[in-house]
């Protein structure tokens, strides 16, 4: 500490992410949609150029937003505004920094910038969210500088089954750690191929040492529930709002549906609540199931 | 009463378990505070970090925010940090049109003052009344305070730079607030400095 301001450190950076908990964090593509957001009650919104049904859907290169695109956003609402950069592609990262976004998010969910390494997070003033498949891959990017852990799930399809993977297999590595003699921690710092002292934190503290979110999949109220209850701090909402099973939702349906899953997560050991939310909120968005993806097109295997 | 009054954390959204953790450590019962009958049984009540404007809409789609302010006209002393500290001020700039507060201490703050993430900072503060060293205060996206009424008693300002003189920290009888984050930081002068302002009043 310091008589002086100092900016950027980890816990100003990890902080960050603890005032996020119990929120949804909603993807928005207009100032529209983010003012939406901001009335339904989300903790934060995510501004990317196309949600990641549409990004499936079209394919091509996935790339960071068009900055005039995250200004309107930013300059839309009071609360938190995120955004994406492609895995590795610092300057795209420099460039969300210096737009003053308060989050990054190093998205599988872009196309990556580099398959060999992520970003040096730890060179940022402002706090990285990372998506992980496992514990291993948890550490890595805590290693690296993420502030904020979120599961990847496979974005895009509207299919929680691979969100739900992810967070049960980082909380069975993490039950695995916390009942192994101090002496095993070296043999499984190597098979998690993550840094020995990490390795050690986690298992004295039982959880991760930063903030684990749920992300992928998600698009019903009792989506979220699920993923709550199964140990999520919070929730990412990606195309599950703003799309409806006929494609476009419209305004009103959208704000329902962002309040429903708000309430939802606030509410996710409460049956009687989430049915509640859960009526009449209309057809949610196109669901793809993950096994009809082939391999090469899912998502979560970005990032290493 | 005895020796360990019970405390809530208010448990609508935002950084619940760091307060409870420091609660403990400064001697008090802790729990979250997710009903009317969790907040009909605790002594004193802290307003944790997170987005007010979320804590706000929560709080009106649960019915707490009329029991709420109920509470604190009863004289529940209550401890704000950060979006707690806005819900516990009587006026704030930069808020939206439909966020309602608990209020209770006269004084004007804004939202987001310090500036956005980029922004946010950590350094050390003199803090009135917590004995010892400087305490070491989190800022993130923090509000501060614009104005205060003749009641209320500053515990703390910002010493130096560019937002020296800054009042970031504020007791009105048994309501306590501060822009910065004590829950962050392990350090539990602050929240042992509430746990006897409960004490005294209870």
């Amino acid at each position: 500490m310091s008589v002086e301001p100092l900016v950027g450190t980890d816990r100003v950076k990890r902080g960050m992410a603890e005032m996020l908990k119990g929120g949804v964090i909603m993807d928005v593509v207009t100032a529209e949609q983010a003012k939406i957001a901001e009335e339904a009650g989300a903790v934060a919104v995510m501004a990317l150029e196309r949600v990641p049904a549409d990004i499936r859907a079209q394919g091509g290169v996935s790339r960071m937003s068009d900055p005039d695109m995250i200004d309107g956003i930013i300059n839309a609402v009071s609360i938190p505004v995120m955004a994406k950069a492609r895995i590795g592609h610092f300057v795209e990262a420099q460039v969300i920094q210096s737009l003053k976004v308060d989050f990054i998010d190093e998205s599988e969910v872009l196309t990556p910038a580099d398959y060999t390494n992520h970003i040096d997070k730890k060179k940022f003033t402002i706090p990285f969210v990372c998506g992980a498949t496992n514990l291993g891959e948890a550490l890595r990017r805590i290693n690296e500088g993420a502030a904020m852990i979120r599961s990847k799930g496979e974005a895009g399809t509207g299919d929680v089954s691979n969100a739900v993977t992810h967070m049960r297999t980082i909380r069975k590595e993490i039950n695995r750690l916390s009942t192994m003699a101090e002496d095993e921690l070296y043999v499984a710092a190597k098979e998690l191929q993550a840094p020995y002292d990490l390795v050690v934190e986690v298992a004295r503290l039982g959880c991760l040492p930063v903030v684990l979110f749920t992300a992928g999949g998600i698009a019903t109220p009792a989506d979220a529930a699920m993923m709550m209850q199964l140990g999520a701090d919070g929730v990412f909402v990606g195309s599950g709002i703003f799309k409806s099973g006929s494609g476009v939702a419209s305004n009103e349906d959208a704000l329902r549906r962002a309040k429903a899953i708000v309430r939802a997560t606030r509410h996710f050991n409460e049956p009687d609540v989430i049915a509640e939310v859960s009526r009449g909120l209309g057809e949610a968005m196109v669901g793809i199931n993950v096994a009809d993806i082939p391999v090469h097109h899912r998502l979560e295997d970005r990032g290493w | 009463m005895s020796s360990a009054p019970l405390i809530g954390v208010l448990a609508l959204q935002g950084g619940v378990r760091e307060h409870l953790g420091s609660l403990v450590h400064a001697g008090a019962h802790a729990i979250a505070v997710h009903s009317l009958e969790d907040l009909e049984a605790v002594q004193g009540l802290v307003i944790p970090g997170g987005e007010s404007t979320v804590m706000s809409k929560l709080a009106i789609q649960d019915g707490l925010i009329e029991p709420l302010r109920a509470a604190r006209a009863t004289g529940l002393p209550m401890f704000g940090s950060c979006a707690g500290m806005i819900m516990l001020a009587n006026r704030v700039s930069d808020a939206r049109e439909d966020q309602e507060f608990i209020g209770g201490i006269d004084i004007a703050v804004r939202r987001n003052a310090f500036g956005r993430q980029v922004d946010s900072f950590e350094m050390d503060l003199e803090v009135q009344g917590i004995g010892g060293t400087a305490f070491p205060a989190v800022f993130i996206r923090a509000p501060w305070v614009e104005e205060v009424g003749s009641e209320v008693q500053i515990l703390s300002t910002i010493a130096a730079g560019p937002r020296a003189g800054t009042i970031v920290a504020v007791q009105q009888g048994p309501l306590l607030a501060t822009s910065f984050h004590p829950e962050l930081t392990g350090d539990i002068r602050i929240h042992a400095t509430f746990v006897e302002i409960v004490r005294q009043y209870a």
